[in-house]
């Protein structure tokens, strides 16, 4: 009975670092092709580097790729749609929250219909031709905040909930107007809800190329993520740099998924359990 | 207090319009220029009536394959995603060690950008120098080194593959949150009545967490319905004639050759589905809410 128990306990581990390897092994492939020169990262193999590391590949890409200019982008886009987003979103879920009446409730599941629903990309084109926001940063960030707006207000909206309305009598009481109560005191105990629509909104504004693809034509607006799959095209021969380009890109997601991972997995499986 | 004067209407103002804007009314001036003769290459509007539509759905062209694609895509992975999911969220619920390490590495792939999943893929899945296909044939099974992403045969099967392994430590994450939330008071009843590990799941963990299933399903089927990322990355719609086709690359292919009609048409398809879907899934995503 014990040793089938110990052999239970080896094999369920086993089979989880295997697991982990299979989700592993992509990553460690452009780790160490990234670090390596032309000839032996052709082979992109699991090999380790030799010595020298090659870490000029990493300026070369800089330089031929362009990234600092992609980075800017990416990062423009990125902290646009979280500050625009989470602030409307949390807005919108707060009254929306509170003040329950049948119209705010419409009003709720037509924001939040959002989460499943397509977007139009061909008839956008002539929402944004209208607005004379094509091509345009200002554009790709309203775009992006209206793409995730339904997700982060519902997600906030469940959060809401749990703040007790108590407060919002007492600062009442105290004569707060309904602007500095939002601020002033339920803004604050929505702190890890933000937390989370914010580093959620980050990531995937990092990770999406459809739009641009779409909506932007010139290069020297594109994303990391476009940039990075346009310099692909050009020197798919050169895997060592390629895989530097893609290191590079994925470093601020990698980085961010490390330290925020609680927010990450709660707002991802928020709605998703019961309790 | 005056709920009206405290919590003002307006401001839920803000993230209306924009998601109005930006995102409904696309969806809804889209259905209209479906009626239309719409394209790059006239500046006139002509209505066409449901010609757009009879195109979308008549057989001579390749459009019926592309639905039928776009299903098979959703059908399989939805259903490969929940399987693995669930086995994995099940070892990884038990006493291993550096549990969470692992459920952090599974997890990982959700949150890389699909594009440089499919281009890590593409050199994986590479028939001459690939890392699978070497591994293969270094262990002596060269009759397993296929050509995944080139052949026509296996392409399609390669894509769902790659989009399995990317998605399913995400569904995994919801499901070990499911079997978390089970009370473990029905464990101990279940184990002093002397039901074995079979047992348990059988009677126990498997009908408690079948909403939680509902939910992952309904995600998944969304996902699939809506794939673009991940086909486009991997073979954009090939090889050959269609093979790996959904119904978001070939929107793209139709924006890019400027038939914008037919585009707007298949995107309306879609768009109305949707509209169906959603409004059953906001039913079992807001039931768990607190209302006051």
């Amino acid at each position: 009975m014990k040793t089938k128990k110990t052999v239970q306990a080896v094999l369920r581990n086993l089979i989880a670092w295997i697991f982990s390897a299979v989700c592993l092994i992509p990553l460690l492939l452009i780790t160490f092709n990234a670090l390596k020169d032309k000839k032996s990262a052709a082979a992109m193999n699991l090999k380790l580097p030799s010595l020298p590391l090659q870490w000029a590949n990493f300026i070369t890409v800089i330089e031929k790729g362009k990234l600092a200019a992609s980075f800017g982008n990416s990062l423009l886009y990125s902290a646009g749609s979280v500050i625009l987003c989470v602030l409307f979103a949390a807005l919108a879920a707060y009254v929306l929250s509170r003040n329950q009446t049948k119209l705010n409730n419409f009003l709720y599941m037509f924001l939040v219909l959002g989460i499943t629903l397509p977007i139009n990309y061909v008839a956008l084109t002539k929402v944004l031709q209208f607005l004379h926001l094509n091509n345009s940063a200002a554009g790709i960030i309203l775009l992006y905040t209206s793409m995730q707006l339904p997700f982060m207000t519902f997600l906030i909206h469940g959060f809401v909930a749990k703040v007790p309305v108590e407060l919002d009598e007492a600062a009442v009481i105290d004569g707060c107007g309904p602007v500095s109560l939002f601020f002033l005191i339920v803004f604050p105990m929505l702190k890890p809800a933000i937390a989370t629509a914010s580093v959620l909104t980050f990531l995937n504004t990092w990770n999406e190329f459809v739009s641009p693809l779409y909506f932007l034509n010139r290069s020297e607006q594109w994303p990391m993520t476009l940039s990075v799959y346009n310099f692909f095209g050009m020197y798919y021969k050169d895997w060592n740099l390629v895989c530097a380009d893609i290191l590079l890109t994925s470093l601020p997601v990698l980085l961010i998924y490390l330290l925020g991972q609680k927010y990450i997995v709660s707002g991802m499986t928020a709605g998703a359990v019961k309790g | 207090m005056n709920k009206k004067k405290t919590y003002p209407i307006y401001f839920a103002y803000g993230a209306l319009l924009i998601y109005f804007v930006f995102f409904f009314l696309p969806g809804l001036i889209g259905v209209g220029y479906s009626f239309t003769d719409w394209s790059a290459y006239s500046d006139e509007l002509h209505g066409v009536g449901f010609a757009n539509f009879k195109t979308v759905f008549s057989s001579d062209e390749n459009y019926l394959k592309i639905i039928t694609n776009t299903l098979e895509f959703t059908l399989i992975t939805t259903v490969l995603k929940n399987v693995i999911g669930l086995v994995l969220a099940l070892l990884l619920t038990k006493s291993i060690r550096f549990l969470n390490m692992h459920r952090g590495i599974v997890f990982m792939p959700s949150v890389l950008s699909t594009l440089i999943i499919g281009m890590i893929f593409k050199s994986i899945l590479d028939p001459k120098s690939g890392l699978l296909n070497s591994f293969f044939r270094s262990v002596g099974l060269d009759m397993l080194a296929k050509k995944w992403l080139v052949s026509s045969e296996l392409a399609f099967g390669s894509v769902m593959a790659v989009d399995i392994w990317r998605g399913v430590g995400y569904i995994m994450t919801i499901l070990i949150a499911g079997i978390l939330s089970i009370s473990s008071d029905y464990y101990e009843a279940a184990a002093i009545d002397g039901a074995g590990g079979w047992a348990k799941f059988r009677y126990i963990t498997f009908p408690l967490i079948l909403p939680t299933l509902a939910t992952t399903t309904v995600l998944n089927v969304i996902y699939g319905l809506k794939v673009f990322d991940m086909v486009y990355a991997l073979t954009n719609g090939g090889p050959g004639k269609a093979t790996t086709e959904v119904l978001y690359t070939a929107v793209f292919k139709k924006f890019g050759t400027g038939q914008y009609a037919v585009g707007t048409a298949l995107s309306s398809v879609m768009f109305i589905i949707m509209v169906f879907i959603g409004i059953y899934m906001i039913r079992i995503m807001t039931r768990n809410e607190v209302v006051e």
